[in-house]
């Protein structure tokens, strides 16, 4: 405040480097649990998983059942198949419903980075809530070695295991992909539920009704065609191109569509 | 140095900012004035790359504010108090952006004492931040990056007549160390104090710029407002001259300039105890200039645009 600095009308920016990707992303992977409601999802995918797997190992246990390692892996892939998409429409909607996609943007200007960081950190958590589906299965299993050596088995694939790591980020993404389609929690998590529950079903009907639509339904059907990626049996160029087709339509274009969206849109507060 | 060159936003059919050029200039404060859907708030969100502009474009230091890398160093930006994550506390909002920007930890502490919230205010969430409370981490977020431009809409919004003293010094402080400021208000006594240029918007075009001697240079002064210790003398002086007076309140209003009344006085030797002109200055200044362009397109000036 001393002396009045000789104010200069241009900003020097040969000082200035773009602000690292590892940055963001470890900025956005903070921003997912620091507050109550992101904190909370995290910890009840984790509490979740674990309650139905002690639930399983129980009536296992209880009924004398024959089980195996797949068998625990297995219910938690169903419980973060459900959860892990609510994660990822979370990450991305959230800066819309709270309106900080104002800072957000202003403080990174290339959105695509922002919304890129967000994906990886999708990624990560998906990864994190699989350890714990497998470390908490891996616990049961032992639980139930110990109750009934016989009828336990450690049978884990490795199949099994690229699976569910593939099927689950799958799941994340899908979420994802409709999130920057729609920027709202509300509506997004209704689309996501209709697309991974009814839209099956009726395309199940209308393929069994009408002959010629069997045979798009094999290219459009996303959850049916990548059926076959939970035991990592895909066989033959066909089925790979038809989850691949399937894919680009549920998964690549809405997160293409929403990409754009997202760059040309204006950032209201 | 802020340049706006020609902007302009349009929205359908209507015309939020329409065609619109000022400089703010670097070691001053410059107030963006306008009443609500004015256009201020418009021209800030394309500045910083928030909105695209439909032609026209606004540079910074030189630059498109999309071009500046890591721009939370270089431009200080507070939009809207209100839009953050209502349930991230004060300091968590701060430690995102100071981590975003690449800024040490204790620049968060550093900002939290210069806006003036304590310990126990950074822990609590934002939801129960009051807006004064809330303007003051806006601002401490816009400062955190030590930025040469700042950009504060509507920032004294809010703040207690403390709070806006306090702004008007660490604003002033800013600019006369070489920083370029510039805020909108709606209301003029808040920038008349501190602004050193101001640009007037109305209806998204701008009436008046320049500083509070030029605003006012084209103001006509015709009526008086005048006390004397003696009104009854004063009174029948200015009635012998043909000048015509009626009492308000206390003192007098003589319907000529400052000036003859002035000269009167001193000729009869009057003691006067205020003398200045039955013009608001700049309040009237500014709602003749806004209202102009709101109600009355038939003016001289091309007709705005059509109203929302």
């Amino acid at each position: 405040m001393s002396v009045a600095a000789a104010p200069s009308p241009t900003l020097d920016l040969s000082g200035s480097e773009h602000i690292p990707f590892l940055r963001l992303v470890k900025v956005e992977l903070r921003k997912s649990y620091d507050t109550r409601a992101g904190f909370w999802l995290l910890l009840s995918i984790g509490i979740i998983v674990g309650l139905f797997l002690v639930i399983a190992t129980i009536i296992t246990i209880v009924q004398d059942e024959p089980v195996r390692y797949v068998d625990f892996v297995n219910i938690a892939a169903y419980i973060t198949g459900l959860m892990l998409p609510i994660l990822g429409i979370m990450l991305v909607t959230s800066e819309w419903t709270q309106r900080s996609a104002m800072v957000t943007f202003s403080l990174e200007p290339r959105r695509t980075h922002v919304v890129l960081a967000k994906l990886v950190v999708g990624v990560l958590l998906t990864f994190a809530s699989l350890v714990v589906g497998l470390v908490t299965g891996l616990i049961c299993t032992g639980v139930c070695e110990l109750a009934a050596p016989d009828a336990t088995s450690w049978e884990l694939g490795l199949d099994e295991m690229a699976g569910f790591v593939v099927t689950q980020t799958l799941a994340m993404l899908g979420g994802f992909a409709i999130a920057t389609l729609l920027l709202n929690t509300a509506a997004s998590i209704v689309v996501f539920f209709l697309y991974r529950f009814v839209i099956p079903v009726i395309f199940g009907i209308a393929g069994a009704l009408i002959g010629w639509f069997e045979d798009v339904r094999l290219w459009i059907d996303f959850q049916s065609a990548m059926s076959p990626i939970y035991d990592w049996a895909l066989s033959g160029g066909k089925e790979w191109a038809q989850f691949i087709v399937s894919g680009i339509l549920w998964l690549v274009l809405p997160l293409g569509i929403g990409m754009w969206r997202i760059l040309r849109a204006e950032v209201k507060g | 140095m802020i340049t706006v060159d020609h902007l302009t936003r349009k929205y359908g059919q209507f015309t939020a900012v329409d065609d619109i050029s000022f400089v703010a200039e670097p070691g001053k404060v410059t107030g963006f004035l306008g009443p609500n859907g004015a256009g201020k708030t418009t021209t800030m969100r394309v500045m910083v790359g928030l909105t695209p502009p439909t032609s026209g474009r606004v540079t910074i230091g030189g630059h498109l504010y999309q071009d500046i890398p890591n721009p939370g160093r270089h431009v200080g930006v507070l939009l809207d108090a209100s839009a953050q994550h209502a349930g991230r506390t004060g300091r968590e909002i701060l430690t995102l952006g100071a981590q975003t920007m690449g800024l040490p930890v204790p620049r968060v502490d550093e900002m939290l004492e210069l806006v003036s919230l304590n310990q126990t205010e950074a822990k609590r969430r934002l939801r129960n931040y009051s807006l004064g409370m809330r303007q003051r981490l806006g601002i401490a977020h816009a400062l955190l990056g030590d930025p040469s431009v700042l950009i504060l809409d509507e920032p004294a919004n809010g703040l207690d007549p403390a709070g806006i003293r306090w702004m008007r010094g660490l604003l002033k402080g800013y600019a006369d160390r070489g920083g370029t400021v510039l805020l909108s208000s709606h209301l003029l006594n808040e920038v008349e104090l501190i602004a050193d240029e101001m640009i007037l918007i109305g209806h998204g075009r701008i009436v008046a710029q320049g500083n509070k001697e030029q605003l006012l240079a084209g103001v006509k002064h015709t009526a008086t407002h005048v006390t004397a210790l003696d009104n009854a003398q004063l009174t029948s002086a200015l009635a012998a001259k043909g000048i015509a007076v009626t009492p308000a309140g206390s003192g007098l209003r003589a319907e000529v300039p400052p000036v003859d009344v002035g000269r009167v006085a001193a000729e009869n030797a009057i003691v006067l105890t205020d003398l200045r002109s039955a013009e608001g200055g700049l309040e009237d200044l500014f709602l003749e200039l806004t209202s102009d362009t709101q109600r009355d397109p038939l003016a001289d000036a091309p007709a705005p645009g059509v109203p929302a």
